[in-house]
């Protein structure tokens, strides 16, 4: 089976975001970036796939952000080939764009199965995955927790997630797209030795393609940094209690008439 | 088997854990292990290892290290130099053959515990063990009413560079602590500068996790570093750190002159001895930590410093020096908690309160930045809140000083 993997960079959250000038958009000069946990994810079972059955891994990013670091990480844990769109602009694209671009070349690579993470935390038009999946005109399955292989050829047994500790196992036909909120394991520890050893031997293959126009975005019209909350009560009581004192304080703030 | 060894390196061909032993400087010793066993019986969570230090060497002789690589033995030991100290062959086990199986386990695929997986990518990624931006590498500094030179926005020459560490530069507890050191040194006159947000862990504490790959990355950058910066020796709060400069770095053609705080201090103990005016009425014990203590026997600077603090009394616990009892945090161990209590090891720092409050002492002293925390917590479920403190050699000296915390007007 060929599996390519989606690995986007999003603001790493432990620097403290910052609001460009005009106040619309963050400051990515200012920020750190980091793989989209989601797509950490998507890697893993990936390569827990090719484990069990000898697929090959295509890893595909954008050249934005720290990409470089991991494109060869994701290398050094056993992915194949490692793809970098070309990218050069200080933000990263809008949702339909950035579905353009990857959708171009992934048509190139010919994978009967797309990984990508189900969400990730810079999302403002709505998550990649299923944009993805339409773009390429896929079946699709999101917030999926698990990916084995099929009982029949050409199919996946994949494990989706409902509210309320619901999985349901479906089996999909491929190719497909598979919106992955989280591998059958925790994303592998690779040594540092394997990741400098990728740098030395292993080429990021860069992938040519036309940048698609920009499809009109979602206007913002002004970002605002989280107020802090100045109190917190906790309460306590029978359920009665709690529930008549939570009413009293939404009354108090106006909230209830 | 030395020749294999190497021509295994030459090859690029993955080592067994005997090849890889004896691939380090001071491996051949482990062939002349005669299984006494006192390295065993000497860990402090022998007892509860599946394979023990002695077999350990004897599962790696006999080349049938592939249980061994992958039990949970591997992650076992926190790094306390005593099977290193009392084997009489003098194998290094703590230096060589725990990271050396460590290393074997990380190669072939084996994950280590979660915590420390996660102190892992956080030194990969940020340079430091707690994962906090390197921008707030200076945050303890906010507010101090004492002049800090940040060598990484205005480089100059100073007497001594400051490494101030990943805990004491972070964690709130040891901040404290630092900012008592910043004072010190100022009303000692010494002109000193720290590197901030440039500041990376020196990676002692990978290198006995195994992650020899991650330790060179450390040293390249703190190489590059040492040679941008003019200073005359480099001041450490961390004994893991000095180490690490004393025996490791000089692999790498890193020779610097580095001292721990204890042993920087106790050199200018004449200068200090007339700074110390007020009197800490106490009765103190000290914990010798196994780094500066055990591994390059430097026992007495840290009791120098306590005693000519007037007023105070220094008393000894049981296990001192030599046999000095580990906290439990090194080679990783702060990360080790759960995985060790999981199968079946103890919290060595809650015997460790225990035997430190039963020699009558209200201040247990510290010259570790790992054992604040510890041991702090330590006295929590063992009963002893009210009873006895935590103290860094640091805080008291500046305490008798007189230089308390003060903010800047």
């Amino acid at each position: 089976m060929n599996i390519a993997v989606v690995l986007r960079q999003v603001p790493d959250l432990i620097e403290t975001l910052e609001i460009a000038d005009d106040g619309t958009r963050l400051d990515y000069g200012a920020a750190r970036f980091i793989v989209n946990e989601w797509d950490n994810h998507a890697l893993e079972q990936a390569l827990l796939l090719k484990e069990s059955e000898g697929s090959s891994v295509t890893v595909v990013a954008l050249d934005f952000g720290e990409v470089d670091n991991t494109l060869y990480e994701a290398s050094a844990k056993g992915a194949d080939t490692i793809v970098k769109i070309p990218w050069d602009s200080e933000e990263p694209p809008a949702l339909r764009q950035a579905a353009a671009l990857y959708a171009e070349v992934l048509r190139g690579i010919g994978a009967e199965l797309i990984l990508v993470g189900c969400q990730s935390h810079d999302e403002l038009e709505g998550p990649l995955a299923p944009q993805l999946a339409f773009t390429l005109n896929l079946p699709y399955v999101g917030v999926v927790r698990g990916v084995q292989p099929g009982d029949q050829p050409g199919s996946i047994r994949v494990f989706k997630e409902f509210p309320g500790a619901v999985v349901a196992r479906m089996s999909v036909r491929l190719p497909a797209l598979i919106g992955v909120l989280a591998a059958e394991k925790a994303p592998r520890y690779v040594p540092v030795s394997r990741i400098r050893a990728a740098m030395k031997s292993t080429p990021i293959r860069e992938s040519q393609v036309d940048v698609p126009q920009a499809a009109a975005p979602v206007n913002v019209l002004r970002l605002y940094v989280p107020e802090a909350p100045e109190r917190a009560e906790m309460l306590d009581g029978s359920a009665e209690e709690v529930a008549e004192r939570i009413c009293q304080i939404l009354a108090e703030k106006g909230l209830l008439r | 088997m030395i020749q294999a060894s190497k021509k295994a390196v030459d090859e690029g061909r993955t080592l067994t854990l005997l090849e890889e032993v004896l691939a380090s400087p001071e491996g051949e010793s482990v062939l002349t292990c005669m299984q006494c066993g006192v390295c065993s019986g000497s860990c402090p969570y022998g007892e509860v290892m599946k394979y023990p230090p002695r077999q350990i060497i004897q599962e790696a002789i006999a080349g049938a290290d592939a249980d061994l690589i992958s039990s949970p033995s591997v992650w076992m030991c926190v790094g306390c130099y005593t099977c290193a100290k009392r084997c009489p062959r003098g194998i290094d086990l703590t230096d060589v053959v725990w990271p050396a199986l460590r290393d074997q386990a990380l190669q072939r695929g084996i994950q280590p515990p979660t915590e420390l997986r996660v102190a892992f990518q956080n030194l990969y990624l940020y340079g430091n063990l707690l994962g906090i931006s390197p921008r707030k590498r200076l945050d303890w500094a906010k507010d101090l009413d004492v002049t800090v030179r940040d060598l990484s926005r205005q480089p100059e020459p100073v007497e001594v560079l400051w490494l101030v560490g990943c805990y004491p530069s972070y964690y709130p507890r040891n901040q404290i602590v630092t900012r008592a050191m910043a004072r010190l040194l100022t009303a000692m006159g010494v002109r000193w500068g720290v590197l901030g947000k440039d500041e990376k862990s020196l990676g002692d504490c990978d290198r006995l996790f195994g992650e020899e790959g991650l330790f060179e990355l450390l040293v390249e950058n703190n190489h590059k570093l040492f040679r941008q910066h003019q200073f005359d020796r480099l001041l450490l709060t961390d004994p893991h750190g000095f180490r690490a400069l004393q025996k490791f770095y000089p692999r790498y053609g890193i020779e610097v002159p580095a001292q721990h705080y204890t042993m920087y201090l106790a050199e200018k103990i004449d200068q200090l001895k007339p700074l110390l005016v007020r009197a800490i009425e106490a009765t103190v014990t000290y914990h010798d930590n196994c780094c500066v203590g055990r591994r390059c026997d430097c026992y007495e600077p840290p009791r120098e410093l306590l005693r000519i603090i007037p007023g105070l009394k220094l008393v000894e616990m049981p296990r001192n020096r030599e046999i000095a009892l580990c906290c439990g945090g090194g080679g990783g161990g702060m990360w080790l908690d759960g995985h060790i209590t999981e199968h079946g090891g103890k919290r060595l720092s809650d015997e460790r309160v225990l035997e430190a409050a039963g020699t009558g002492a209200n201040i247990l002293a510290v010259s570790c930045p790992f054992e604040l925390s510890r041991f702090e917590d330590s006295i929590k479920v063992t009963g002893l809140e009210g009873k006895l403190v935590v103290r860094d050699i640091i805080e008291l000296l500046a305490e008798s000083m007189g230089l308390e915390e003060r903010k800047k007007a």
